[in-house]
């Protein structure tokens, strides 16, 4: 356990550094740096102000040279100037960072709470309406984009309220607050919850048919003992794994949503940082979201070995 | 789940494949909501081939007269801020919406069967190398993924395939290679083996075709994720670039301050985008429920 432990993490730092590199790259193939952007705005350009600019910014330097200077102040959590607000980088992802985490927080916990129960009923009444209806709401929650379910529901608030829940910082109240998160959350947990849901259902029919299942039913065990004890502890171990990947697709959902629900978090931040080739905060900001990615994959592996005692690691 | 044979699939399920017809009918009997699935798709395909037959306006020409104007006998979805026809401008962004994801989808699984089939084949540092790779690649969410790689590449028609190509490959690959990896331990890869067939005859003509079934089940699902990132991407401003009418894009110009004044711009694109992918999805779904038998009741 101890060996594999070290090697999963090397692999991880591994990844990690490969990910830094591509980003970087990636970033410097892009046409056109802040300096472009800020002169294309203000219409006239004077080449010696552009050098000064760039000077400033370090995008002289060579491509090697800049990255060697951004992970080394890294490693020294040192994350460099926001291009944009000139404040250190760091200060700019910090206060975002627990909106973005709410938002996904209670989208994952809607789509479990939501999905697990849906995905039972719908694998045990098999091929009934009910299946078929609940399979076709599921299947409608997956064809939606995010940003149009959330769109369709700011409508639903002017049609019915006359305003739109507008995001602010020092909310009123706790159901105040639990609202305002709560909306653009179902907006792009629905998908999620849609997702978790057929995924419960698939799993749940293979378990169903299993020869464990038809001893503890002839035993003589209730059926509501079958489905929701026996069967779904078992069917639930894919069910984590998607949990997992489905935290940091929501990442992806949340860019869209909270652009929808001009909501101040990580992710519309990151789309603002990248149309200003704001280079230290997308940089910060996709390192960032590697990690979180990395560290949630590595604790459903470990969550696996003790959730499934015929899963162990290293031997 | 290995062998793709539709017909041995089919008359294994009961039905008459001495006919083509008797297949097409078990199908739709069998799957009746693949076959809606397979039917919208075939109406979006075919809009957006015949276009100019089933549109009045132009979807580009701009009318001042008409700005917002709401859904009428004339405009029959309504027109956006410039005057341009809603429903002409669906049915022409379906060419721009359905190529780009098709070809993104291509794309991605072409080069994600030659990476699986290779890494899976070869192994030993080729399939080291592309895995770490292709596991680097997955430690970002894809629309994160594909929103860089639209950034660095610049907004046009063909750099939007790219961006949401690239992120597909590693999907697509390890299935691939996991497909792979349990085929050439069968008996008939070994007879090949056997009968001194060469290496990359097997890869070829042997493993390849089996694992056309597990593609098509991933490639139909993708399709729909290939749009839904599309019209992501088109929506925050990075995707299809102007003027094309792109259903992604017809949503961001229209976004916020529309759905207090102008809800028909916001609701019909999306309209279209949710039917589409409903369509893929549900044809998806039987299409896996066919090929991989573990799930028939």
């Amino acid at each position: 356990m101890g060996a594999y432990l070290v090697r999963r993490f090397g692999l991880m730092l591994l990844t990690l550094f490969g990910i830094s590199v591509l980003i970087f790259v990636l970033l410097r193939l892009t046409p056109g740096n802040i300096a472009d952007i800020l002169f294309d705005a203000g219409g006239y350009v004077d080449p010696a102000d552009k050098k000064k600019i760039e000077h400033d910014l370090g995008l002289d330097k060579s491509i090697p040279v800049q990255y060697a200077d951004w992970i080394g102040g890294l490693l020294h959590g040192d994350l460099g100037y926001s291009y944009q607000t000139e404040k250190p980088a760091l200060d700019e992802i910090l206060p975002r960072i627990p909106i973005t985490a709410r938002l996904a927080g209670i989208a994952l916990t809607f789509s479990v709470l939501i999905g697990v129960p849906l995905g039972v009923i719908s694998a045990v009444k098999q091929n009934t309406m009910l299946d078929y209806f609940l399979r076709v709401v599921s299947l409608s929650g997956l064809s939606m984009p995010a940003f149009w379910l959330g769109l369709l529901i700011l409508m639903g608030f002017v049609a019915y309220f006359g305003t739109i829940p507008i995001y602010s910082d020092q909310p009123v109240g706790f159901w105040n607050t639990l609202l305002m998160y709560s909306v653009p959350a179902a907006a792009v947990g629905f998908r999620s919850s849609a997702l978790m849901m057929r995924l419960t259902r698939s799993s749940m029919l293979e378990v169903l048919r299993q020869d464990y299942i038809r001893t503890a039913r002839s035993k003589g065990a209730p059926e509501v003992a079958i489905n929701y004890y026996h069967a779904l502890k078992n069917a639930l171990l894919p069910v984590i794994t998607v949990i997992g990947i489905e935290a940091a697709f929501l990442l992806g959902g949340l860019i869209v949503t909270e652009t929808v629900f001009n909501i101040p978090g990580v992710a519309r931040f990151l789309v603002e940082a990248i149309r200003w080739r704001d280079y230290p905060m997308v940089q910060n900001l996709v390192m960032f979201i590697a990690i979180v990615v990395v560290t949630i994959n590595f604790a459903i592996d470990m969550l696996y070995a003790a959730v499934d005692p015929r899963i162990k690691y290293g031997n | 789940m290995s062998t793709l044979d539709f017909n041995a699939e089919l008359s294994a399920a009961g039905a008459n494949v001495h006919s083509r017809w008797g297949a097409v009918r078990f199908f739709i009997r069998r799957y009746p909501l693949g076959a809606i699935g397979a039917v919208i798709m075939a109406i979006f395909v075919l809009a957006a081939v015949f276009a100019p037959f089933i549109t009045v306006y132009d979807p580009l020409t701009t009318n001042a007269a008409v700005s917002l104007a709401k859904p009428s006998a004339t405009h029959w979805l309504g027109c956006d801020f410039m005057g341009r026809d809603v429903y002409s401008r669906i049915i022409y962004g379906a060419r721009i919406s359905l190529a780009v994801s098709m070809g993104s989808m291509l794309l991605g699984s072409s080069i994600g069967v030659t990476l699986g089939l290779l890494s899976g084949y070869l192994l030993g540092w080729f399939d080291l190398i592309t895995q770490r790779f292709l596991e680097m690649m997955q430690s970002l969410p894809l629309l994160v993924m594909a929103i860089i790689m639209a950034a660095a590449l610049g907004p046009s028609l063909h750099n939007t395939i790219l961006a949401i190509a690239i992120p597909l490959v590693p999907y697509v690959a390890r299935v691939i290679r996991a497909n792979t990896l349990s085929l050439r331990e069968q008996p008939f890869v070994e007879a090949a083996k056997a009968i001194g067939m060469s290496e990359r005859r097997i890869a070829l003509r042997h493993v390849l075709p089996n694992t056309l079934a597990p593609l098509i089940v991933l490639a139909t699902a993708q399709l729909g994720s290939t749009i839904l990132t599309e019209s992501s991407l088109s929506f925050l401003g990075l995707g299809v670039p102007e003027p094309h009418p792109s259903w992604g894009r017809m949503l961001s110009e229209s976004a916020a301050e529309y759905v207090r004044t102008a809800p028909w711009l916001v609701i019909f694109p999306g309209l279209a985008i949710s039917f589409v992918v409903f369509g893929t999805n549900l044809l998806g779904d039987a299409l896996r429920d066919l090929l991989d038998p573990r799930q028939r009741s």
